[in-house]
């Protein structure tokens, strides 16, 4: 739907745009442009050289089987991010969707974490598991469990899973809880009178029909753990030990601000815009149809 | 049988808070001993205290009241600024006929696809050049081009019936006049959704804080824990930690809990 109507005016409403343009050419394009000039280049790391490369950036990276190593830890990682929070999200909002008394207190209790900073959330976890003093350490190791996140590896990608996952659970929560109020009851009493139990009621009628939000949940879950989580990943593990935390953000990041592989971090920034562009690209086209279904 | 679940849940989900609030109250020998205790101690105050007072190195040495004050800064800077242009922006993209319009929306929709993280080092280059490095402008202005908000004002302000623009015309209002007289009144609880949502956002800011600040006068407090958490030698100070901790969480947890209606409200329409 369009306006029929508008004000006329030679000059105000770009006026009324430039802000908005102006920070967008400054802060994102020229630099977003700048991004993948660089990548174009080798520069010494001093700074006194620069030569224009083509595409060597790129066939170093692509060659590099470290790189494609940081690759598929991200999937891992935000796969298992996105897979866990869901699921946690979908068993509490299945349960507080049957309920009525209360059902506000509930959601009140579980939307909190969405406000707490990605760091904090590090912090906190890294706190209880904390090799000596940390709480849930102390729990595992009286099951004969030595836990170190800061010399296992695997160790360390489990508990960065689980900060990023926890804080994840109540966004998740919030749209799933919503999906399921927009069933119609009658639906969903029908159902009962027919005599299917309530797993039937949720496994044929309740899934099927929050199925779209699952998929719009899981795209938004996916971008989270690529970038968002980067302040967990900061305070938690920093990356280590030895990478095993060290997904393309935080690569990007470490390579081009302390390791200043300018050329290579460009490279690494242009070919996650890439992955930025095919991500909103498919929850655009996701979010249109959703819009045909209901006109 | 369903409540039990959900309490199962919501005590799990707690419980890192629950841990956090155990140590903020504990002082620093009884934090490091195991077993860890499971029940509040009387250490709060003191802690509080400790905590606001601190420019021993041990605390890494940034008072916890400025850092505060510069997360409070930077949140209503962030929210306001996003809110005021993307305001600006949505008005004429609705209400104006304009070459480029289409241009423009789309110039503004593309920032959609380019989150900070991905063009880190030429977005800290135009900061530096401008000299922006350590100031508020620095930390707020990069951010507040919004796409999100544009088109959820877009969306609101079509929603508008045009009678009323008829009318304000017909009255002999300008643009301005029924921008400020009809628009804002009509859109306000979308401003306060989006205002509760952008605050948290602003307030959870993290790598770009980090790159831009080098002087500690300008930290936020939610950086601040990744420098506590740095201290040097030997352990880190938890009990100092933790309560830092509490105090970067609470300010947008009490917003969400107090304004849960607008938060709610404001999440869901600005992600679809």
């Amino acid at each position: 739907m369009l306006k029929r109507v508008h004000f006329r005016s030679s000059w105000l409403p770009y006026a009324l745009v430039a802000p908005q343009i102006l920070v967008t050419l400054v802060f994102f394009m020229w630099p977003a442009g700048q991004s993948i000039y660089q990548s174009f280049l080798i520069e010494d790391a001093f700074g006194f050289s620069t030569e224009f490369v083509w595409f060597e950036n790129y066939t170093y990276l692509l060659t590099d089987s470290l790189y494609f190593d940081t690759v598929f830890r991200t999937l891992f990682f935000s796969f298992s991010v996105a897979f866990l929070s869901l699921s946690i999200a979908l068993l509490l909002a299945g349960f507080v969707d049957r309920i009525i008394r209360g059902a506000m207190f509930y959601r009140t209790m579980l939307i909190w974490p969405y406000a707490v900073a990605p760091v904090i959330a590090g912090a906190l976890w890294v706190f209880m598991f904390d090799p000596t003093l940390g709480i849930l350490t102390a729990m595992l190791d009286s099951f004969g469990w030595h836990w170190n996140h800061r010399l296992n590896g695997g160790e360390a990608m489990a508990l960065v899973i689980i900060a990023a996952t926890w804080k994840q659970i109540s966004y998740n929560f919030l749209f799933l809880v919503a999906a399921m109020q927009a069933i119609p009851k009658s639906l969903i009493e029908a159902a009962a009178l027919d005599g299917a139990g309530p797993l039937r009621r949720f496994r044929t009628i309740i899934f099927p029909l929050i199925m779209p939000t699952g998929f719009f949940l899981l795209v938004v879950n996916v971008v989270y753990a690529f970038f968002e989580t980067f302040g967990i990943i900061h305070v938690v593990t920093g990356g280590g030990p030895a990478k095993a935390t060290e997904i393309l953000v935080y690569k990007a990041y470490s390579d081009g601000f302390i390791g200043l592989d300018l050329g290579g971090s460009a490279a690494q920034s242009t070919i996650l815009m890439i992955g930025v562009v095919l991500l909103t690209v498919i929850q655009f086209r996701y979010v249109e149809r959703q819009v045909d279904y209901s006109s | 049988m369903s409540h039990l679940i959900i309490i199962v849940g919501l005590l799990v989900i707690a419980f890192p808070v629950w841990i956090t609030i155990v140590a903020a109250t504990h002082d620093s020998v009884r934090v490091t001993q195991v077993p860890f205790p499971l029940l509040p101690g009387d250490q709060f105050f003191i802690n509080l205290k400790a905590m606001f007072s601190s420019r021993e190195e041990a605390i890494g040495g940034i008072p916890v009241g400025m850092m505060m004050l510069n997360s409070l800064v930077m949140a209503l800077m962030i929210a306001t600024g996003k809110i005021c242009i993307s305001l600006l922006s949505a008005f004429a993209i609705v209400y104006f006929k304009f070459r480029f319009r289409m241009f423009f929306f789309w110039m503004i929709f593309v920032t959609l696809m380019l989150p900070v993280e991905v063009r880190i080092l030429p977005t800290f280059e135009v900061v530096a050049d401008l000299g922006m490095l350590n100031t508020y402008w620095g930390l707020t202005i990069p951010l507040i081009a919004s796409a999100t908000a544009t088109f959820m004002f877009r969306q609101t302000f079509l929603s508008i019936p045009d009678e009323l623009l008829e009318a304000a015309r017909i009255d002999g209002a300008g643009p301005m006049r029924f921008f400020f007289d009809i628009l804002l009144p009509i859109s306000r609880t979308s401003i306060a959704a989006l205002f509760v949502i952008l605050f948290i956002f602003g307030w959870n800011q993290y790598l770009w804080p980090l790159l831009i600040t080098t002087e500690k006068s300008m930290y936020t407090i939610v950086m601040g824990i990744k420098s506590l958490l740095e201290t040097a030698d030997g352990e880190p100070a938890w009990h100092i930690i933790m309560m830092t901790a509490l105090m970067a969480m609470l300010p947008p947890v009490i917003v969400v809990l107090c304004m849960q209606n607008l938060f709610v409200k404001g999440l869901t329409e600005t992600e679809k």
